[in-house]
C-alpha cells in the first residue's frame, strides 16, 4: 500500500487532492490537519528526511500563500519521495514542524525571511538571509525586482537597480506565456 | 631601473662615488609605490579564485611585487574588490576600505564588482564604486589572470603619475 493510500485512509476528507506525474506524488491536504498528517508520515511512514520547505505567493488569487513540504524516506532505502502542499491565508500563520524535523529551523526561517510568513511554534524564527530591521519580503510577487531603497545605520542599505525596461518576471496568470512573461512590463 | 632617470653631474663620478643616481622625490617615491603594491584580496566571489590563480605560479602577480597578499587591511595598499558585492557585506568593505592607510588604490575586479554584473538585484549592490572611489576596473566574469596582471599594470602607470611628494607642499 503507497504511502498516499495510508494517508488517504487514515485522514479521509483532509486529503484534498491526489496528484500523480511520472511517479511523483503531491499531496494537497487542508491546513488544519497539515500538521496532524506530517507528524504520521514521520511516525508511521518513515518519511525521517525534510528536503525543503518552500512557499508560493499566489497574489490576486485567495488563500494567497501554498506552503510545500518535500519529505523522503531515507532510513528504509526505498528514497520514496512525497510532496504535501497546503493553502494559508494572507494574515495567517503556519505552523511550525521544527519538533518533527531539526531541519525545519533553517528552512522556515528562510520562508519567513523571504515570503514573510510566520510559523507559530518556532524556536528561533528571525530573518536568515536578510538582515535583522529589512524592512521588506523580498520573494513576494508584489516586491519590484529592482528593490526599494532602505536604510539601518551602520548594518546595511539597499537602492533600486537599474532594469533597463524590466524587469523580466513572470506573474501568477493562467493565461498564455506571453501575458505571464512579457519582454517588459512596468511596474509602479 | 628605466624609470629613474639619470643625469650628468660634474660633482660626481659614478666610477668613483659608487652608484648614485639623480632623480626627482616624486618618481623616487611612486617607482618605490608602484613595485610593492600589497592587495588586500576582497574575495567576495568567483573572482577570488581568478584572483588566486594569477597569485600562483603559472601567472606569479609577483612579478609585479603585489604579490604579499595582506589580510589585515592595515598593511595593504590596494583592495581588490573580487566579486559579488551584496549589500549585507557592503558596509563591511567600506569598513575594511576606511581600514586601510593612505596611500590606498582600490580594483574592481569582475562585473559584479564593476556594475553589479548580471544581478540587477534587490539583494546587490551595483558597482562597489557606490562606496569607495575606483582607480582600475576589470572586466570579465571572471576576469582571466592575464586580465589583472593587466589591471595592475595599469595601476602602476596610474601611480607612476601621481604627484607624491609635491602634492604634500602648497604653492605659497
Amino acid at each position: 500500500m503507497s504511502s498516499a493510500n495510508t494517508l488517504a485512509s487514515q485522514f479521509g476528507s483532509a486529503i484534498i487532492e491526489q496528484i500523480d506525474f511520472r511517479d511523483e506524488t503531491t499531496l494537497i491536504v487542508d491546513q488544519e490537519s497539515a500538521k496532524e498528517i506530517l507528524r504520521f508520515c514521520r511516525d508511521e511512514l518513515k518519511f525521517d528526511y525534510l528536503v525543503d520547505i518552500s512557499s508560493l505567493d499566489n497574489l490576486g488569487t485567495e488563500p494567497r500563500w501554498e506552503m510545500v513540504y518535500e519529505l523522503c524516506q531515507l532510513g528504509n532505502g526505498t528514497n520514496e519521495h512525497l510532496r504535501i502542499k497546503y493553502a494559508l491565508g494572507e494574515n495567517e500563520k503556519a505552523d511550525s514542524v521544527c519538533d518533527l524535523w531539526a531541519t525545519a529551523n533553517w528552512h522556515e526561517r528562510e520562508v519567513y525571511d523571504m515570503m514573510g510568513i510566520e510559523f507559530t511554534g518556532h524556536p528561533d524564527l528571525r530573518r536568515i538571509l536578510m538582515w535583522e530591521g529589512f524592512p521588506f519580503f523580498p520573494l513576494r510577487k508584489d516586491f519590484p525586482l529592482a528593490g526599494r531603497e532602505s536604510e539601518m545605520p551602520d548594518v546595511a542599505f539597499t537602492d533600486r537597480a537599474p532594469l533597463e525596461g524590466g524587469p523580466f518576471v513572470t506573474s501568477p496568470t493562467s493565461a498564455s506565456t506571453v501575458h505571464r512573461e512579457p519582454r517588459s512590463r512596468d511596474m509602479k | 631601473m628605466s624609470v629613474m632617470t639619470t643625469t650628468q653631474h660634474a660633482a660626481y663620478d659614478t666610477k668613483v662615488e659608487g652608484n648614485i643616481v639623480f632623480t626627482q622625490v616624486d618618481t623616487a617615491i611612486n617607482w618605490m609605490r608602484k613595485n610593492s603594491v600589497w592587495p588586500m584580496p576582497m574575495g567576495l566571489a568567483c573572482c577570488a579564485i581568478e584572483l588566486m590563480g594569477s597569485a600562483s605560479s603559472r601567472y606569479d602577480i609577483s612579478r609585479f611585487g603585489a604579490e604579499v597578499m595582506r589580510f589585515s587591511p592595515r598593511q595593504a595598499d590596494v583592495m581588490i574588490v573580487a566579486g559579488t558585492v551584496t549589500y549585507k557585506m557592503a558596509l563591511a568593505v567600506k569598513r575594511i576600505w576606511d581600514q586601510m592607510p593612505e596611500p590606498k588604490w582600490c580594483i574592481a575586479m569582475g562585473a559584479c564588482a564593476s556594475s553589479g554584473g548580471m544581478y540587477r538585484s534587490y539583494a546587490v549592490l551595483q558597482g562597489i564604486d557606490n562606496l569607495i572611489p575606483v582607480d582600475v576596473y576589470i572586466s570579465g566574469c571572471p576576469p582571466r589572470p592575464e586580465a589583472v596582471l593587466e589591471g595592475l599594470m595599469r595601476l602602476q602607470k596610474k601611480i607612476e603619475a601621481e604627484k607624491s611628494a609635491t602634492s604634500q607642499f602648497k604653492k605659497s
